[in-house]
């Protein structure tokens, strides 16, 4: 990546503080802050997608463990500063034991796969079934499909009756957006995401180079996770109920549709396709004309044969092109040239 | 004599009913170079796959410096201090030649001297006008000298070159062969080569390989001259 940490920074707040600025002149908080939300969901698998190669297919498992743990911490707790951490830590954890076990077990990309969404699905059947009074943890009752209501909502660290809601709640959502983002930028600029992306691009000359390639996809997983667990917290406090389709197989696509629309491989592609996404079906959730999953395949399929690396990336080349400097590339054209010249006689 | 670095006593590779190995017993001392040769399909590339742990040996073991290392993962036996450049290229396309060696210098040093390794490397290799640039885009030769570098710039004490001269101009073969002298200053190196000018130019001892099996170990003027090894390798080559 060009540039430097310190310059990712004044780029973050800055962007940060314009949009928190403009955005709510066109759209209403409460909306935005769903988007934000999101946005951090699809952060979360553009890190391990687009930067370690980990392909998920159950990163909404992760958005729903850490919503499903906020829920219960809250009702057991009440003050909302444990359970928040605790939404972070358990899917952490969670993914930590998985992925060991996944690439440990020297398991395929597609086993991978297959693996990640059969615990989507577990998570989803299991939950889904826990409507009996048997089901409790704590004060918490699971309610199966009815979900949990009803839980503390985020308060002002310390003062559990102070809340923070409405706009005050966006701004913490975007604020944490800003962080989570600014966390992901000094993690890929670090000896761990470089390699990371090494990993990417060729996991067996990374591990003849000595690194241990489970052991990095096992932290890089578990961090995707943490990420998606912080996203289902704010979901949480967002929605005040917690219910079993936050765990959907439906839910684990549309993040892997952001990603590829957004633009895999970068940090703001995938917060661009999830919120973009997100308020798209939105807005069609208000008219009752045209299906909403109908469109949203339809704009998969479009991006995949005419924009396959996605928006960000398209522009970004776009930039380059128009404004950029004389890329580097264009030197080595030359000289295969030259080479080719040499060889043909 | 210096110690031996590597042996492999009757190591076997098998494939279903392929026997691409086939009870090698192999020794290499410190700061040896070595040419192993033999026709394709004889098991050289398996033989290295079974030494760096790409494959594990069906029986047999392996011994580096004296450790018995047969079970162990890629990355554990490349933290002993071995390279391989493999024969078909094992690089990272997208990222740049900088980055491609900074990521083997950073294994076994801290980021600062990393930096400086990776620098000297660069330079070494005449690199320097391509450092920034993507290795997808660059020539067949400068990749396989860019391999060469992230090998090299780990300090390895034993390094394996499978055909690293192959497809490559005489100018980048010459270059080639300066790396490899210069490397062998601290590494012992088995070079897989096709090329007989070659291998005259740069080694002494030739180990041949011919249906996984070790056929003759000997001094190159003797090996060419072995009517046998002319048989499996070289009469078919003519
Ligand atoms: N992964 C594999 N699966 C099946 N057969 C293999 C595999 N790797 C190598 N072989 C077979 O083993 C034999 C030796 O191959 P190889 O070591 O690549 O030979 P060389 O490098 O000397 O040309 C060949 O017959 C090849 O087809
Ligand atoms: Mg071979």
């Amino acid at each position: 990546m060009p540039g430097s940490l310190s310059k990712d920074a004044i780029t973050i707040i800055l962007v940060t503080a314009i949009l928190t600025w403009v955005m709510p002149l066109i759209i209403s908080t409460y909306t935005l802050t769903v988007l934000i939300v999101y946005g951090m969901l699809g952060l979360s698998l553009g890190l391990i997608w687009g930067f370690g190669g980990i392909l998920c297919f159950g990163q909404a498992a992760f958005f729903g463990l850490g919503a499903y743990t906020y829920a219960i911490a809250a009702i057991n707790i009440g003050e909302s500063t444990v359970p928040m951490i605790l939404a972070v830590l358990v899917p952490a954890v969670f993914a930590a034991l998985l992925g060991a076990m996944m690439f440990y077990g020297r398991l395929t990309d597609v086993y991978l796969g297959v693996i990640t969404l059969v615990v989507t699905l577990i998570l989803f059947k299991f939950i889904n079934s826990t409507a009996g009074p048997q089901y409790v943890i704590g004060d918490a009752r699971l309610g199966g499909f009815n979900g949990i209501p009803g839980f503390q909502t985020l308060n002002i660290p310390g003062r559990p009756d102070d809340y923070i809601w409405g706009d005050s709640y966006f701004y913490v959502c975007a604020i944490l957006l800003a962080l989570v983002f600014f966390l992901v930028s000094a993690l890929l600029r670090s000896s761990f995401g470089r390699v990371a992306v090494g990993i990417r691009e060729n996991e067996t000359r990374i591990s003849l180079m000595g690194y241990d390639v489970r052991a990095r996809k096992t932290v890089l997983f578990a961090a995707g996770a943490a990420i998606a667990g912080l996203a289902g917290a704010l979901f949480a406090n967002w929605s005040e109920i917690v219910t079993p389709s936050l765990f959907s197989l439906g839910q684990s696509a549309e993040i892997i549709i952001w990603c590829i629309v957004g633009g895999l491989g970068t940090r703001f592609g995938p917060v661009l396709g999830a919120a973009g996404l997100a308020y798209l079906k939105f807005l069609l959730g208000q008219q009752t004309m045209i299906d909403n999953t109908l469109i949203t395949g339809l704009i998969l399929v479009l991006f995949v044969l005419f924009l396959p690396r996605g928006i960000v990336p398209a522009l970004a080349s776009l930039w380059k092109v128009s404004f950029g400097r004389r890329p580097l590339g264009r030197i080595p054209q030359h000289r295969r040239m030259r080479n080719r010249e040499r060889i043909n006689g | 004599m210096a110690e031996v670095v590597l042996e492999t006593h009757g190591l076997t590779m098998r494939f279903g009913g392929v026997v691409a190995s086939n009870n090698v017993d192999f020794k290499l001392r410190a700061r040896e170079l070595r040419c192993l040769i033999g026709p394709n399909g004889a098991g050289k590339s398996t033989f290295f796959k079974c030494v760096t742990g790409l494959q594990t040996p069906t029986e047999g073991e392996v011994i580096m410096r004296g450790v018995e290392t047969t079970h162990w993962m890629p990355h554990q036996i490349a933290s002993l201090g071995v390279g391989i450049k493999t024969q078909t290229p094992n690089v990272m396309d997208s990222l740049s030649v900088f980055e491609n060696i900074w990521l083997a210098a950073r294994r076994f040093h801290a980021p600062r001297n990393a930096n400086r390794k990776t620098q000297e490397i660069i330079e070494r290799l005449a690199l320097g006008s391509i450092a920034r640039a993507d290795l997808g885009q660059l020539a067949h030769g400068e990749r396989q000298r860019v391999e060469l570098g992230l090998v090299a710039v780990g300090d390895p004490w034993l390094v394996l070159l499978d055909e690293p001269a192959a497809g490559m101009s005489a100018e980048d073969v010459e270059r080639m062969t300066e790396i490899i002298h210069e490397l062998n200053k601290t590494a012992a190196i088995i070079i897989v080569e096709h090329d007989m000018q070659f291998i005259r130019s740069i080694a002494e001892m030739v180990t041949v390989f011919h249906q996984g099996k070790v056929l003759m170990e000997d001094h190159v003027d003797r090996v060419m001259s072995d009517p046998t090894v002319r048989n499996v390798y070289l009469g078919k080559k003519a």
